[in-house]
């Protein structure tokens, strides 16, 4: 049954099918039109016709042409709605399409639609959209991580072939770790971030969840490039092309095991260590090494990261898009406008920000995490110096409860412990399935992800080794693959 | 700790009008927080250089040549309020 083949295959297989004339580019979009249209998880919250999606779309793009993607809804695209799922940009039609939705029209891939996310891109978990949580597909009482919730959800969830989302912080690798597909993060300035809603622009960056290495690699040689729109974007020299290392002889990874251990799951620590195992299994050697100052990283990061916000989302105040929420006098419109418009998480960081550069704190918040955030890029510096690569879990623990972590803010930050110390430094990481785990306290098992990260511009070497790792795992686990719908 | 006069200071340099009892939330909110970033104090800074960005860059340029931009009524076209090719906004002043 076609259908069903289609359901199970990667990008990169479904675009051979297609290429071989085994298969439809038609048939295709129909197909996964149709089982998005069926989304159970409130992964989308807008849905393309098939008009739509072929709109801009370039009939003839290459090697990957004819396979839908799903797109996070930070991303503007002309003429059709884009949210941030906040409120305050609630039936916003953006003028202009950003240059990483351009690069993957050129390349012929029709969009599904938009996914669900936190709001600007601000939590772990996706409940903070203003327009309800999306679930996991693995487990619907279960969060399936976030800021790209939405995005990692409908791959993992049968409802779309791929994706893509941006991670600051590890907006894209917890995800993917939750629901047990791959997620890479590329190195800042890998990507344009042109037309990407901006949260914190010094360390925003866009990037492809997919169901395979193969395809995430095959995504990022299509989105990686200097953009004139941007102009910290450079691109990757030599491009990206598919891996295809079977071993790892002669790499190094460090682990840091400073970081390791506390606050863990002991199913996410025993998928880990037997992934360390299989990385000698293959040739790799496995060396301790320390990262002194990335205990630090979530402090630093949750004052240079709301500050960012705090300055990028002054934008919103109800004159030139979005909404605007009283008639009364300016200030008052400014006032009332953001009030109404913004949920409480986003609330909190611009608070945070603005706190953190106000007069008189500037030196001791902002000025300070600045230089912590040096620390930690020496630390992996020298990490580098050591090692080919640094792996760690991707997260602390499988996917959490709805409503688990929502009354501590701080609860929910540290599930970003192994993702933020990374997205500061600004090098490339990737979260793979590493196997699935039954959570602390007991329930079905769910995924665990491992990540591993490289120095910055090292995503074919990095892409390389998470193939061959990939292939020794074997990870053929995907809840909505099997009998149609999750 | 953050007091309540300090949340509200913050929140009007934020233009944010928040009622008092999201007020006595984000105090608490915010003191928490705060209480695991000033842990940064413990971070040997001295003679350490800020980063506000990782990739090496100075001065990317280009020429600067007219080109063309968002025409005038699609660049209004998200507008609240436009009105004769303008944003329009109510007044800086409250009405008396």
């Amino acid at each position: 049954m076609a259908d069903l083949q289609l359901l199970a295959a990667s990008g990169s297989e479904t675009a051979a099918r297609i290429a071989s004339g085994n298969v439809s580019a038609g048939e295709v979009l129909d197909f996964w039109l149709e089982r998005a249209a069926g989304d159970p998880l409130n992964g989308y919250l807008w849905h393309a016709d098939a008009e739509a999606a072929r709109t801009g779309v370039s009939a003839d793009g290459g090697a990957l042409s004819g396979v839908p993607l799903a797109i996070k809804d930070i991303f503007c695209t002309e003429g059709v709605p884009t949210t941030a799922a906040s409120k305050i940009l609630g039936g916003y039609v953006p003028p202009y399409t950003a240059t990483s939705v351009a690069r993957t029209a050129a390349a012929g891939l029709p969009m599904l639609g938009k996914t669900n996310m936190d709001e600007f891109a601000m939590g772990s978990s996706n409940e903070n959209s203003a327009y309800g949580p999306c679930l996991n597909p693995w487990d619907a009482e279960r969060v399936p991580g976030g800021s790209s919730g939405g995005s990692a959800a409908v791959v993992a969830g049968g409802l779309a072939p791929w994706a893509l989302g941006t991670d600051t912080g590890g907006s894209i690798r917890q995800p993917a770790g939750f629901c047990g597909i791959v997620g890479l993060k590329p190195t800042y300035g890998a990507i344009s971030r042109f037309g990407m809603i901006a949260f914190a622009s010094s360390l925003d960056q866009c990037g492809p969840l997919t169901r395979d290495v193969t395809d995430a690699a095959l995504l990022l040689g299509i989105l990686q490039g200097r953009d004139e729109m941007d102009s910290t974007s450079v691109g990757i020299e030599g491009g990206v092309s598919a891996p295809s290392a079977e071993r790892l002889d002669g790499m190094t990874f460090g682990v840091p095991r400073g970081l390791i251990g506390e606050g863990m799951e002991a199913g996410v620590l025993a998928r880990f260590e037997e992934t360390l195992i299989r990385i000698c299994e293959l040739g790799g050697e496995i060396v301790d090494i320390e990262l002194p100052h990335a205990g630090h990283a979530i402090s630093a990061y949750y004052v240079l990261a709301p500050a960012e916000a705090s300055t990028n989302l002054s934008r919103y105040d109800g004159v030139r898009y979005g909404l605007r929420a009283s008639d009364e006098d300016l200030l008052s419109m400014y006032e009332v406008t953001r009030e109404e418009g913004f949920g409480p998480e986003v609330k909190r960081r611009i608070m945070l920000g603005t706190y953190a550069l106000s007069s008189g704190y500037y030196d001791a918040y902002y000025g300070r995490a600045q230089r912590v955030r040096t620390r930690i890029v020496e630390d992996f510096d020298k990490a580098f110096g050591l090692v080919d690569f640094v792996v760690t879990p991707t997260s602390p623990t499988v996917a959490f409860k709805l409503g688990e972590k929502t009354t501590d803010p701080w609860s929910m930050y540290l599930s970003d412990i192994f993702t933020v110390p990374i997205s500061l430094a600004g090098v490339p990481a990737i979260s793979i399935p590493a196997g699935l785990a039954e959570p602390d306290g007991g329930g079905p098992e769910l995924p665990v992800g491992f990540q591993i990260a490289a120095p910055a511009f090292g995503e074919q070497k990095l892409l390389e080794a998470s193939y061959a790792l990939e292939q020794a795992i074997g990870f053929d686990g995907s809840p909505g693959l099997e009998g149609g719908s999750p | 700790m953050i007091e309540r006069e300090q949340v509200l200071h913050v929140a009007r340099l934020s233009r944010l009008r928040l009622g008092d009892e999201e007020l006595d939330t984000l105090a608490g909110e915010l003191s928490s927080i705060l209480d695991h970033v000033d842990k940064l104090a413990e971070v040997d800074i001295e003679g350490v250089e800020p980063t506000s960005h990782v990739v090496p860059l100075e001065n990317v340029l280009r020429p600067d040549e007219p080109r063309p931009s968002l025409e005038r009524d699609v660049a209004l076209s998200q507008a609240p309020d436009p009105e004769d090719g303008a944003f329009r906004v109510p007044s800086p002043q409250a009405e008396a």
